[in-house]
């Protein structure tokens, strides 16, 4: 049995793939090992830590690959060139739903991609193929659950005062340049794909999206997003910010809100199925309307 | 902000939320540097109240004082509810912070009618100018264009909103006028068709000119009330082909009448509001936008009302049979699609699918199409063993037995089931 350590991230499993083909060698199983992590990748992975992996019983052949940006690129432009880039997407997707085996699953399809001769009709829609089924399956619950981030994710506003730095947006806009807060604890890691729809919608106002579950998040200072990591996230994974960090009219906003939420509803027409079936219960936690 | 601005927005939103309106769709539009907001073209909900409506726009009134005296609103100008109305400035803040906190996609903006509709048109024009320009606000606005306002404010209301409308509200003229006796149908028509000219201009300008401003881009919406007057079905479905196809409706919704004033006379006496007409007009207004079907081939003078126990395209196969079964290996496009239910994703994965290799039952259920209903429309190689072993197709089997089975009631649990009681023809 051939068994390929790698550390468990999506430029990991490229590379893997671009080694087993100059090695013309192809892995019977894909294991996260501690050893592949270089220190350039940092540990942000689909599967949190790494940790030791366990061995197969009857594992022969064993080869660590070594994650590669100029490998895994390479890989990337070939599967570009293979396919449309949305099947491309859908790949990365499905990836983000860090189901268990997700990896060999994808590992087996881009070979498929590459192995079979071009023709007519795309591999991507073969769904007698049951890795190409569910990667399309996972990846649809990937996008559906990103869909969820754009809609239940909720702001606080932080209570640093507008005004005080030159750099804010138009002041003449209500709530522009003060900082935002919101908490999310999504199914899958999904966050990245939302944060696209965030930069492009509150251009002028900073935030910080951060997912609790996972521990990391994104911060928005008016130019750029970056990746965050909070060595003491305590407070931010409570979900709510501290009355003392809170903006002063961020109560009468809140209190606003769901006095709206609450008076929207028309008695005659009461339906609690229908409500929970578009906003599944997973979410009101964090709901500033339900709260 | 005030703490007072509560018990208005209180006020303002329960005189709002009977308009069902809802979409935030139609415009798809970047954000900008320095503004705030974008607008998504499928649209987003952000939040479902209790109801399971959504919540996409802030649907607010301006005022919900009104001069008119309509039997069916409850702002009625007769009826003693509190009343409130909001400074410009305090509505367009309340929307620029909601929509920071992720809550609104947008603004819904409505009002009562107050003075005249000039007067009420113009308080409105300036609350989404004041946002546009302003505020740099870039997000989604839907506006009310209020009936028998001049063309001049409705085409300055298109250059700041996405969606303009005007509801219909009763769709024969004269229940119209016995409902609501301030207002006719040519008062409705005309905005209809200052909307739909200058849409069409802005359209065709910008054929020429790229950068010739967007006019109203998500187009105008519609809804009519149901079940307040004795329109049927077939009056209500040609009606909205005829706004969909003459006026370029976007969407034409429609409300099921909620008795809010009950004392009124004129109004018929229910027991709560029709909301499976509601559901059946809307699948019928999906079929006509979506399946190719013709307003005449769901209901005609024959069938009037659409059958509040089947959905239409399943009462509209049952009065076909000759139809079926269609063969999913062979036939179009077109026809997959007008099986009961088989929607456009599955026709679309079937037609994709089919491309690889023979369609069998077994791929059927690996790719999700739901044959509960499509299993008796259907056939393709080994369907009759594979997927419904004892049921055969309609081809073995009569409408009116498929309609039984289709709307027999399943119990609900095992025990439910009375153990004396066998069932013959058709056994899970």
């Amino acid at each position: 049995m051939t068994v390929f350590n790698y550390d468990s991230t999506f430029e990991g499993l490229l590379t893997a793939i671009f080694d087993a083909y100059s090695r013309r060698q192809f892995p019977d199983v894909l294991l996260p090992s501690p050893d592949c992590v270089s220190p350039s990748h940092p540990a942000h992975n689909a599967f949190g830590s790494v940790s030791s992996p366990s061995l197969p019983l009857f594992s022969d052949e064993i080869h660590n690959v070594l994650t590669d940006s100029a490998k895994s690129g390479r890989v990337w432009r070939a599967l570009l060139k293979k396919l449309p880039k949305e099947v491309c997407n859908m790949l990365f997707y499905g990836w983000l739903s860090e189901e268990s085996g997700v990896d060999m699953m994808l590992f087996r399809y881009i070979r498929r991609v590459f192995d079979e001769p071009a023709t007519t009709s795309s591999v991507a829609t073969d769904f007698s193929d049951p890795d190409i089924l569910r990667v399309k399956q996972l990846a649809l619950k990937v996008s559906h659950e990103c869909e969820h981030i754009r809609q239940f994710t909720r702001f606080q506003k932080g209570g640093d005062a507008p005004g005080n730095d030159t750099t804010t947006g138009p002041a003449d806009s209500y709530g522009a340049g003060a900082t935002y807060f919101a908490p999310v604890s999504p199914r899958y890691n999904a966050l990245p794909l939302a944060i696209g729809y965030f930069r492009d919608r509150f251009r002028d106002q900073r935030w910080l999206i951060y997912d609790i579950k996972r521990r990391y998040g994104f911060y928005y200072d008016l130019k750029e997003v970056t990746e965050v990591t909070m060595e003491d996230d305590a407070h931010l994974v409570a979900g709510k910010l501290d009355e003392a960090m809170m903006a002063a009219d961020e109560k009468l906003f809140q209190d606003l809100w769901r006095t709206y939420f609450h008076s929207m509803a028309i008695a005659e027409r009461i339906n609690p199925k229908l409500q929970r079936q578009h906003m599944p219960k997973r979410f009101w936690a964090l709901l500033t309307e339900l709260q | 902000m005030k703490e007072s601005v509560i018990s208005k927005l209180k006020v303002l939103a329960e005189s709002a939320k009977y308009d069902v309106s809802c979409a935030s769709s139609g415009t798809t539009r970047r954000g900008k540097d320095g503004h705030i907001g974008s607008a998504t073209g499928w649209g987003i909900c952000h939040s479902f109240t209790a109801d399971g409506r959504c919540v996409s726009l802030l649907k607010i009134m301006l005022t919900n004082h009104c001069i008119y005296d309509c039997a069916y609103c409850i702002n009625r100008r007769s009826n003693d509810v509190p009343r409130a109305t909001f400074t410009p400035d305090e509505l367009v803040e309340l929307t620029l912070e909601f929509y920071r906190r992720n809550y609104i996609e947008g603004l819904f903006l409505s009002s009562g009618v107050i003075r005249d509709p000039d007067y009420t048109m113009e308080r409105m024009v300036k609350v989404v100018r004041e946002l546009r320009t302003t505020h740099r606000y870039n997000g989604y606005i839907h506006m009310k264009s209020i009936p028998g306002a001049s063309e001049g404010l409705v085409r300055e209301a298109g250059l700041y909103a996405d969606r303009l409308s005007v509801n219909i509200e009763i769709p024969r003229e004269e229940n119209l006028k016995m409902l609501a006796p301030d207002k006719d149908h040519a008062s409705v028509y005309q905005p209809m068709r200052y909307i739909h000219q200058g849409f069409l201009e802005s359209t065709e300008d910008r054929k020429k000119f790229r950068k010739a401003p967007k006019w109203a881009p998500a187009g105008q919406s519609t809804q009519m009330i149901v079940g307040a007057t004795p329109e049927t079905d077939n009056e209500i479905l040609r009606l909205s082909t005829k706004l969909y196809n003459v006026q370029g409706m976007k969407r034409v919704y429609f409300s099921a009448f909620v008795p809010v004033n009950s004392y009124d006379r004129r109004l018929p006496m229910l027991g709560s509001p029709p909301l499976v007409r509601e559901n059946r007009l809307y699948q019928a207004d999906w079929l006509m936008r979506f399946y190719g079907f013709g307003a005449g081939e769901i209901v005609d003078d024959a069938y009037p009302n659409l059958d509040l126990e089947i959905d239409p395209k399943l009462a509209w196969a049952l009065r076909h049979p000759e139809k079926f079964p269609v063969d999913l290996n062979r036939a179009d496009y077109e026809m997959i699609l007008r099986v009961p239910g088989i929607g456009v994703k599955s026709a679309q994965l079937i037609v994709a699918a089919r491309r690889h290799s023979r369609i069998t039952g077994a791929t059927l259920k690996k790719i999700g199409v739901v044959l509960k209903k499509a299993q008796y429309f259907i056939t393709c190689g080994e369907i009759s063993e594979g997927i419904a072993p004892k049921n055969g197709i309609i081809g073995d089997l009569h409408p009116d037995l498929v309609r039984k089975v289709l709307t027999q009631k399943r119990p609900t649990s095992r025990r439910a089931q009375s153990p004396d009681q066998t069932t013959l023809i058709f056994p899970d």
